[in-house]
């Protein structure tokens, strides 16, 4: 999402003090108001969509349970666990970047890349299954035998929340190699450091995100 | 008067198109939604010109629906919730507080070409097809008709957006860039107003930003979640659309409460009453702002459990306005009033936005609503309280700090008539739709029954009278701006730290940096005030 981006470039672009703060303390606090403030709008946003789709789940509730048969679990649990290993490399990279530590830094940067791309190549495989099925959202819904109607919803939903989670990873992979870009360039430092942790907190979030959308989508009872 | 200002320190069209000075970027806001506020103000004079005679005067029923929907989206999307916060409150909200800038410069300006951006694609719609709609885009039909309401719901999508990052950004800068000496009880209350506005900002635009791209989504995939033909549910768009659109009513109109609590205390040359009260009382309507949007679906088929609780609840927005409204009043009480232009709109705001507030009431309750629903009392309703409240709260902050932000003073005499005129074409115009609507005209209407003609005709010569008062008003601030610099650097006499540097101010607003040490509405002992009275003389 172009939010997410302009928050992380806005402190990434300027490794020196700007000219209207007082040291790099203040300016660090500032910036991380505003992505707490920005992660709060996210939250709104998948929110919206988590009311639309208890609200449809209610009136279609035995099409919802036919279409999570569908899904693989074991494919989604997959994804659970990358991503949240993710975070776990994330955090450490935070925390590599407050000890100064440059090369753990770029290690576990390039570490949570790769579980990105991983998690993405996963969804990738899950979305061509279901478009050969004919498993498509709404209008476009091809899949013949469903022992009740509302099915296609189940699918709008699936996709519209999986695929505005997946344009979140995507921007969070482009932060992080920006990340990388300017770990090797050795920008950060024990002083400064604060793109590192914006960064990491955009990357929990969107972690998060997913922990509530599995159960949604893949387990329903 | 130093000898390089913000204006003129950089010249050049790039130095204004990549600038990250919050007074460059709420200047070019300026510019650009009153240009909005123009096309706005065309479409409403066309409509009211149609409404002339019962059938048609000079446009088809077609045309009409665009043009009606068209005004709606444009002056609010485009004017009136940008207008105050990213216009003046960029201008002023860092000088308020003693600070350099806004917290996120580069935000800032992202934020205006998104605007642009968003600006842009509404008006190619115009180009495309037009929309119909009306400006709430109510499913089903927004979802069945023709035109070209996807690029519509995109365009707010991206002024969404845009409407987030100045309120991230005022929030930033309230926290972390006060100037020393200011804790949060010496903030002027502009200040304390941008706070709660930036607060619904954050909360309430992702919800719309999730609507309209739910809306586009059951355009483009059909993905059934608001159309009833795939298994959707149409009045569930309507919960998600007020959730956002009736906070955002507070946010158009917090900003304009904010202006009069900055305008009343200098003209009236007295402390702010009830400065405390005032303040909660924004963070109050805030908070309670989330909790009344059923109240435009009492007769949408919601429960009736809900539309009492939505109705009582409504009730409760009342009082912190009402406590506004009394402070203002009790602030003005024993003072010397000194009724220049930005006085005169701030009386005027007092009026109207009373009569706004009041036949909101009539509004809230169940039973009176079902009479009075879709019709043009709702209009006028809405008027008194956006056009005669934020429209006139903004007249009086663009003359109240117009010599700050250009250095130049304008004609008080024709400010004055022009005033006149913007409140009898105002009255004029929009009383004459209370009664209206009381007696049954259904907005939106493009054809009328023939006893409705005489108030038509009445609304329509005020919206001649109210169009004559702005383009007085636009004719004198332009020529002030062809006129040397002559604004002193504090002209109305005002306390608050925007006053304390030049006019205009520099490109890093301050010299030095401010030291705080007082409330914002300490005026000085007698003595000075007597110097300023020989001023006013």
């Amino acid at each position: 999402m172009s939010g997410s981006h302009t928050v992380v470039e806005h402190g990434a672009q300027e490794p020196f003090l700007q000219h209207h703060f007082h040291d790099l303390g203040q300016q660090a606090e500032a910036s991380k108001i505003g992505m707490w403030l920005f992660l709060v709008t996210e939250i709104l946003l998948f929110g919206g969509l988590f009311v639309g789709y208890g609200i449809m789940r209610m009136l279609h509730s035995q099409a919802f349970h036919e279409g999570h048969l569908h899904l693989d679990r074991s494919l989604g649990a997959l994804n659970t666990v990358v991503l949240l290993v993710s975070s776990f490399t994330m955090a450490m990279a935070v925390h590599s970047a407050r000890t100064g530590n440059r090369q753990r830094l770029i290690l576990f940067l390039a570490a949570t890349l790769a579980f990105a791309g991983v998690f993405l190549g996963v969804k990738y495989v899950e979305y061509s299954h279901k478009f050969h099925d004919g498993l498509l959202p709404g209008r476009f819904y091809r899949h013949a035998g469903d022992s009740v109607p509302g099915v296609a919803v189940f699918f709008s939903f699936y996709f519209v929340m999986t695929g505005l989670h997946g344009l979140h990873v995507l921007a969070g992979m482009v932060a992080i190699s920006w990340l990388l870009r300017r770990a090797v360039r050795g920008d950060f430092s024990a002083t400064y450091y604060a793109p590192v942790d914006l960064t990491g907190l955009y990357w929990h979030l969107v972690d998060m995100i997913w922990i509530y959308l599995f159960p949604l989508l893949y387990l329903i009872s | 008067m130093t000898a390089a200002s913000y204006l003129t320190e950089q010249r050049g069209l790039r130095s204004w198109l990549f600038t990250l000075d919050h007074k460059r970027i709420g200047v070019m806001y300026l510019w650009s939604t009153l240009l909005a506020f123009f096309l706005g103000g065309v479409l409403a004079m066309l409509i009211r010109l149609e409404l002339l005679t019962p059938t048609r005067t000079l446009m088809d029923a077609d045309t009409y629906n665009k043009v009606f929907t068209l005004h709606g989206a444009v002056m609010i999307f485009l004017f009136i919730i940008p207008s105050i916060p990213a216009a003046l409150g960029n201008f002023v909200l860092p000088l308020l507080l003693g600070a350099r800038d806004v917290a996120f410069p580069r935000l800032n300006l992202a934020s205006y070409y998104l605007y642009v951006l968003g600006a842009l694609m509404a008006l190619a719609s115009m180009i495309t097809g037009g929309i119909d709609t009306g400006w709430t885009f109510y499913t089903p039909y927004s979802t069945s008709t023709g035109g070209a309401v996807n690029l519509v719901t995109l365009a707010v999508f991206v002024l969404g957006f845009s409407s987030i990052f100045t309120g991230v950004n005022f929030i930033a800068t309230t926290h972390k860039l006060r100037a020393p000496g200011m804790s949060w009880f010496r903030m002027p209350l502009f200040v304390w107003g941008m706070y709660a506005t930036a607060i619904i900002q954050i909360l309430a635009t992702p919800v719309l930003g999730i609507t309209v791209l739910l809306l586009f989504m059951e355009r483009v995939f059909g993905v059934g979640i608001f159309d009833p033909k795939l298994g959707g549910d149409p009045v569930l768009f309507q919960h998600f659309f007020w959730f956002y659109s009736h906070p955002a009513v507070y946010i158009m109109i917090l900003p304009g409460m904010a202006i009069i609590s900055e305008v009343i205390p200098v003209f009236s040359r007295r402390p702010i009453f009830g400065y405390r009260a005032i303040a909660f009382s924004s963070v109050a309507i805030a908070g309670v702002s989330f909790l009344v949007w059923g109240h435009h679906m009492f007769v949408s088929g919601q429960s009736v459990l809900a539309s009492a609780l939505f109705s009582f609840l409504t009730f409760l927005v009342a009082i912190p306005s009402a406590v506004k409204v009394f402070n203002w009043v009790a602030t003005m009480y024993k003072g010397s009033i000194w009724l220049q232009a930005p006085m005169i709109y701030a009386i005027m705001f007092l009026l109207l936005f009373a009569i706004g507030g009041l036949t909101g009431l009539f509004l809230g309750s169940l039973a009176t609503d079902v009479h009075l629903h879709d019709t043009y009392f709702v209009v006028a309703h809405f008027h008194y309280v956006m056009m005669g409240g934020v429209f006139i709260a903004f007249l009086a902050g663009l003359h109240y700090w117009w010599p700050k932000m250009f250095g130049r003073m304008y004609s008080e005499r024709w400010s004055r008539i022009a005033a006149a005129l913007v409140f009898v074409g105002f009255n004029t115009t929009f009383l004459a739709q209370f009664v209206m609507g009381s007696r049954g005209m259904p907005r939106r209407y493009y054809n009328y029954l023939p006893e409705f003609q005489p108030l038509h005709v009445v609304s329509t010569v005020g919206s001649w009278i109210l169009a004559l008062g702005l383009v007085i008003t636009a004719g004198y601030l332009l020529a002030s701006l062809r006129k040397r610099p002559d604004a002193p650097p504090n002209p109305w006499g005002g306390m608050t730290l925007e006053w304390q540097t030049s006019s205009p101010p520099p490109t890093h607003n301050f010299e030095t940096v401010p030291v705080v040490d007082r409330g914002p509405y300490d005026f000085p002992p007698l003595e000075a005030e007597e110097e300023l009275a020989g001023r006013r003389a």
